[in-house]
């Protein structure tokens, strides 16, 4: 299959023989790149154009300058408890990571038909958060609930049931979204516990370590890939967190468990006629919430990136 | 190992390990196995409040038979199936094309064109979705299929060329090298010497994929409406007001919607786990 006349140099190879090395990696990008700065860089440079402007999405924009974040960040209730709620998600989201770290300890044992067991535990990953989201609208029905029956025999009730309860209904979609989300992180445990370094444990078990301090030192500094990586797929899952609010609870009740994405849509989208610049801007603010975390994750993969030179 | 191999642990916490084990799993998919008793439970039990109960017949057929033949559920999976199929093919086509550009070559500008699709896998939706919606009504493409397969093909493409590139870096240059010294052209380098080896890389993408879009709920209702082009995951809210409170089938409908890629994930478990937990392991 090799070209007989590009491996003698003569004068008359034409230009792209020449230059193949230089040109080749640019034709292989183009298609990937047309591709994605049109759907997802240059939109993000347009959002930020339409969040000047007032905007219905159908006929003139009008130039309204920074009015949209004055009103945004000026005192709007629906802004200041979505963007809490993010908060609530970040924070408690971040409980995946240990739940996961601990399951993934649980299973990691050599018994039989213990992979079927692992697989089973990551099953929830695998299903749409549309239907997570759904099974467990029905696990907290009010009265009906699983949750509320359990619940009851301790002598708990909780008015409305936890979705119908503006204080405690974000709390119930977290959970839900954690059951996916720890699902991962333990599977990320599993690989990293895999290729733990044997002889070092042994050395460790040596000079009597064991339990959590064995954890500390030895198994968590050689599981830092690993938890990196459940760092950023949790941040990244608790912010874009609009599947499990969209079907469990339509922000209700009271619009008590919008989140930034989910409030943003219902500005741009919503029945009540399209606000596009207005969500543009409240789009805009959650990139920024994101960007600092994008930054750092970059930041860190490039110092690895250096490393591997 | 760690923990504690079972066999070097006491006689005790080896039996009550195989005894918790699947209590665990039991507690941990109830949610899960709830729907699952649901959905072959007769309409008479959610009238007479037996929600948790055994149910009072096996009503399996029947409700999966509704399902199936009284509801647009058919049409939506295959909706889903236009649209999964289709992305999966492409991102595949153009990540391979552009790990192999960052992976083999050096030149400027690299990693940075390499950490724009990092960095753009991770933005949030919501700040594509005004311009990509306005991008796609241009296009006349809004509510079609084909409009939803463009932006997950270029949305997925971030993802796809990262691991991609990777995967590529790890193999061995050498081959590459020789493959040069023999003057074979680039593009031949690619389709004969690099992309043999891509193998297990493509199978792990087109499974984490394919779950991907799957599952994507989004996307779905910003760019489509309706039974013509919606996929499943918006199709089960309209199934569900087409059967309120009718949890019987509602949860039929949800395990149908999500077989797909529980299917999927079983199939082809071990490369999906490789394509998640990529990096997870130095």
């Amino acid at each position: 299959m090799a070209d007989l006349g590009a491996t003698t140099p003569a004068p008359t190879r034409s230009w792209y023989k020449r230059n193949e090395i230089a040109v080749t990696p640019w034709l292989f990008l183009l298609p990937g790149i047309a591709f994605f700065a049109l759907y997802v860089i240059m939109p993000i440079f347009q959002s930020f154009w339409i969040s000047f402007h007032q905007w219905d999405g159908l006929g003139e924009k009008t130039w309204v300058g920074l009015a949209n974040y004055e009103r945004l960040l000026g005192g709007d209730r629906k802004f200041e408890i979505s963007f809490w709620n993010n908060l609530r998600w970040l924070v408690l989201y971040l409980l995946a990571i240990p739940m996961g770290l601990f399951i993934s300890l649980f299973l990691n044992q050599k018994v039989f038909g213990i992979r079927l067991y692992k697989s089973l535990f990551f099953f929830p990953f695998v299903i749409s958060q549309v239907v997570v989201g759904l099974v467990f609208s029905w696990f907290y029905l009010p009265n009906d609930g699983l949750f509320d029956v359990i619940v009851g025999w301790f002598g708990v009730d909780i008015s409305g049931g936890i979705l119908g309860n503006p204080n405690t209904a974000t709390y119930g979609i977290i959970a839900a979204g954690l059951w996916p989300q720890t699902a991962y992180c333990m599977i990320l445990y599993l690989t990293g516990l895999n290729s733990v370094d044997p002889e070092q444990v042994e050395a460790a078990r040596l000079d009597g370590a064991k339990g959590h301090r064995m954890l500390w030192h030895v198994i968590l500094p050689q599981l830092k890939p690993a938890t990196f990586i459940a760092f950023v797929v949790t941040i990244i899952g608790a912010l874009r967190s609009f599947d499990f609010i969209a079907v469990m609870t339509n922000g209700g009740p009271f619009g008590s468990t919008r989140v930034l994405s989910f409030y943003m849509f219902e500005e741009s989208l919503s029945e009540f006629g399209f606000r596009m610049g207005y969500g543009a801007s409240i789009a805009v603010v959650l990139f920024f919430i994101m960007l600092t975390f994008i930054t750092y994750f970059l930041w860190s993969m490039y110092q690895d990136e250096k490393g591997a030179r | 190992m760690f923990p504690t191999p079972l066999e070097k642990t006491s006689r005790q916490w080896q039996i009550s390990y195989q005894v918790l084990l699947p209590i665990v799993l039991i507690i941990w998919l109830l949610p899960l196995i709830a729907v699952a008793i649901f959905s072959i439970k007769p309409e008479a039990d959610f009238v007479n409040g037996n929600y948790w109960g055994l149910p009072s017949s096996f009503e399996m057929f029947n409700n999966y038979g509704k399902v199936f033949f009284e509801s647009d559920m058919p049409r939506y999976l295959l909706n889903s199936v236009f649209i999964t199929v289709p992305t999966v093919i492409g991102c595949i086509i153009l990540s391979s094309m552009t790990g192999f550009a960052l992976g083999v070559y050096k030149f400027r500008g690299n990693l940075l064109i390499f950490f724009m699709f990092i960095a753009g896998n991770f933005v949030p939706f919501q700040i594509l979705m005004v311009p990509v919606r306005d991008l796609t009504l241009g296009l006349g493409l809004y509510d079609t299929k084909m409009g939803l397969v463009l932006f997950h093909i270029a949305f997925q493409t971030g993802f796809c060329t990262l691991f991609m590139r990777n995967f590529i870096r790890a193999l061995p240059f050498p081959l590459i090298e020789a493959a040069r010294v023999e003057g074979v052209a680039e593009w031949r380098i690619f389709v004969f010497v690099v992309l043999p080896l891509m193998k297990p890389a493509l199978a792990a993408l087109s499974v984490l994929i394919f779950t991907f879009i799957w599952n994507d709920y989004f996307w779905a209702i910003v760019l489509t409406q309706g039974p013509d082009s919606q996929p499943v995951t918006a199709g089960i809210t309209s199934f569900n007001s087409q059967f309120r409170a009718a949890y019987h089938l509602m949860s039929a409908g949800s395990i149908v919607a999500a077989l797909p890629p529980v299917a999927m994930f079983f199939l082809m478990q071990k490369h999906f786990i490789a394509g998640l937990t990529l990096g997870a392991v130095k």
